[in-house]
């Protein structure tokens, strides 16, 4: 029997082809992910919890408001849902670049980095699988609750619709943390940034008030907000049947109906994987 | 054949050069030390050796590989074990060795094969399946090391492996790095520890401000020096107007080889001596002159004598030197990417 201990690696092992190398590694990666998030599931936990207080308190603030205030005579509760199930995604997606900053910050990264990956996108891959997981499963108990609070349901079309609008946006704000994760010095950085971005893009979006509400300035604010972009599609799945070629919002700029909602989410999702991949290229190679 | 040649390698971060023009050869087989100070550039070698460092210039070639044109070809060859340990804690050690396995693209059997025999060579059963947050420094060493080992890799680069641990630990690691040896791997380790490198490496080199001042095996650089040493001080602190005067008179004698003053140690005298009965007739020569002896030994040359001879300051010395002049939030943002 030969020595465990002898020297076997070559030049040619590979029986494998590099799809299934890349799957291996990029499930690999994933895994380690889910493992910290079972034995650690107190952000998960605070990341279900904070958009369900925010839902419940926020939604009886203005729960005795004059009737028909808000577009459609909808209640205030099923108006919020849709900014409470964004906000979510997207404060977990801007969180996204966190473990990848910590892993630089350890060392960790460089234990990957000496391994012969077949891409080094496994690592981006794995944290994009492992971001969108926990926003829909954060999206999905949200919306599960706001339904028990009489606030609606949107049906499997409007669930569709919905799981679509989300993942879309939490693939554009998870490239910008991401990219923020290999550029910013250190967690203490990325954490400033994100306190920053947090609240004031939620504020400038139509998460808790409509357009119609806001003074011009503001209104243009929102109508750029890609938050809005997402808002106004996921409202209008919990308003009524779906058609993507309705109107939306009526912003400074113009009428924007879902179609244009959705393509412009796309566009900025791919958009923002373009822009950050030779800062990832750099960084990775 | 040489498994490692480095080739005219510079790295400067900011104002720091950190590698000017490093060469080096490893030798295919051997166990290699790297000898040098903190700071001296041992980290920054291997890091380049391992991909994760570009140097400004000069050449990496790994195992006959461009290490700069296709690192991914290298990346397979190669173990790595860091000096900062850089575990998950919240895994298991088995569970880091199966994303490591995973990493290195291993078939699921033939990885938990590679996996139970690294915690049978290297003790670790008892603590393999606890989280890596709760492992002692040797604990985290030794997992580290099976991370490394886990692929079979043709080279090993273990950047101070021992450093801070027990001897226990020690000597499991310096037996498992023997036992490699013999079986072929080529293991590339740098280390401060002077006795550590005399007792294990076949081939050393001395590093030093980013270059390598000295090269070849501990037999070869200690007969380089010519002989015993004397370590001589005629006062307990000298000037070095006294000591070069000391220096001149005793050059005279036919017994001594050369004399070298040691600035750092209030300018005490290394004489290279070519008998064995030196003292005798130092001390005559110097009662002669009227002059005092406050201490004087003979012993044979070590490795810290090649230090001393081509650095004209001992390796802890050296080391002193560099201590408060370190800046650790820098270098760890040197080593992040």
């Amino acid at each position: 029997m030969t020595n465990p201990l002898e020297a076997k690696t070559s030049l040619a092992p590979i029986d494998k082809s590099d799809r299934a190398f890349l799957l291996q590694e990029t499930s690999a990666l994933t895994k380690r992910l889910f493992i910290q998030l079972v034995r650690r599931p107190s952000t998960l936990i605070a990341g279900v919890l904070q958009p369900l207080i925010w839902l419940v308190l926020f939604g009886a603030l203005f729960s005795n408001a004059p009737e028909g205030m808000l577009p459609g005579g909808m209640s205030y509760g099923r108006f919020l849902g849709a900014g409470v199930i964004v906000f979510t995604a997207f404060s977990g997606a801007l969180n996204a670049g966190l473990p990848v900053m910590f892993d630089r910050e350890f060392g960790f990264l460089n234990r990957l980095l000496v391994a012969p990956l077949q891409s080094r996108s496994s690592i981006v891959f794995a944290s994009v699988i492992y971001i969108s997981s926990i926003s829909l499963v954060q999206s999905l108990a949200i919306m599960v609750t706001a339904s028990l609070l009489g606030y609606g349901w949107p049906g499997i079309s409007g669930l569709v619709l919905v799981l679509v609008t989300l993942l879309l946006l939490v693939f554009a704000v998870t490239a910008i943390s991401l990219g923020l994760a290999f550029v910013l010095p250190g967690h203490i950085e990325l954490i400033a940034v994100i306190f920053v971005a947090n609240l004031p893009l939620l504020f400038a979006s139509t998460a808790l008030a409509p357009l119609s509400f806001m003074p011009t300035w503001m209104g243009w604010l929102a109508g750029l907000n890609p938050l809005t972009f997402a808002i106004e599609p996921i409202r209008a799945a919990y308003s009524g049947p779906l058609d993507l070629s309705v109107v939306l919002f009526h912003a400074p700029y113009g009428d924007v109906n879902g179609y244009e909602c959705l393509s412009l989410l796309m566009v900025l999702a791919l958009g923002l994987f373009v822009f950050i991949r030779p800062i990832l290229n750099r960084k990775l190679s | 054949m040489n498994m490692v040649e480095l080739t005219r390698l510079k790295k400067s971060y900011g104002s720091i050069n950190a590698l000017r023009d490093l060469e080096l050869k490893v030798p295919q087989g051997c166990l290699y030390g790297l000898l040098g100070p903190n700071g001296a550039g041992k980290t920054s070698t291997l890091r380049v050796i391992t991909t994760l460092l570009a140097p400004d210039s000069g050449n990496v070639t790994i195992a006959g590989i461009n290490a700069l044109k296709e690192p991914h070809l290298v990346r397979n060859l190669l173990g790595y074990v860091a000096q900062e340990v850089a575990l998950d804690k919240i895994l298991t050690g088995r569970e880091l060795l199966q994303l490591q396995g995973n990493l290195y693209h291993l078939k699921a059997d033939k990885c938990s094969q590679r996996i139970d025999l690294m915690i049978a060579k290297l003790d670790m059963s008892s603590w393999i399946d606890r989280r890596c947050g709760t492992y002692s420094g040797g604990m985290k060493r030794r997992l580290d090391l099976a991370a490394g080992l886990l692929h079979q890799p043709r080279l090993l680069v273990l950047d101070e492996p021992t450093v801070g641990l027990d001897f226990e630990s020690r000597s499991t690691i310096w037996d498992l790095l023997r036992e490699l040896r013999t079986l072929g791997t080529t293991i590339l380790l740098s280390s401060h520890y002077l006795e550590e490198v005399e007792m294990l490496a076949d081939h050393l080199a001395i590093i030093d401000n980013g270059q390598v001042i000295a090269e070849g095996t501990p037999k070869q650089l200690k007969n380089q020096l010519g002989g015993d040493r004397v370590t001589l001080r005629v006062r307990e602190f000298s000037d070095e107007i006294e000591s070069e005067m000391v220096g001149n008179l005793l050059e005279s004698l036919d017994v001594v080889n050369q004399v070298v003053i040691n600035k750092s140690q209030g300018f005490s005298l290394n004489l290279v001596v070519n008998s064995e009965d030196a003292l005798p007739l130092i001390r005559a020569k110097l009662n002669k002159a009227e002059l005092p002896i406050f201490s004087i030994s003979q012993s044979q040359a070590s490795l810290d004598d090649v230090y001393l001879q081509a650095t004209g300051r001992t390796l802890m010395d050296a080391e002193l030197a560099v201590v408060g002049k370190r800046d650790p939030k820098l270098e760890s943002k040197q080593a992040m990417r």
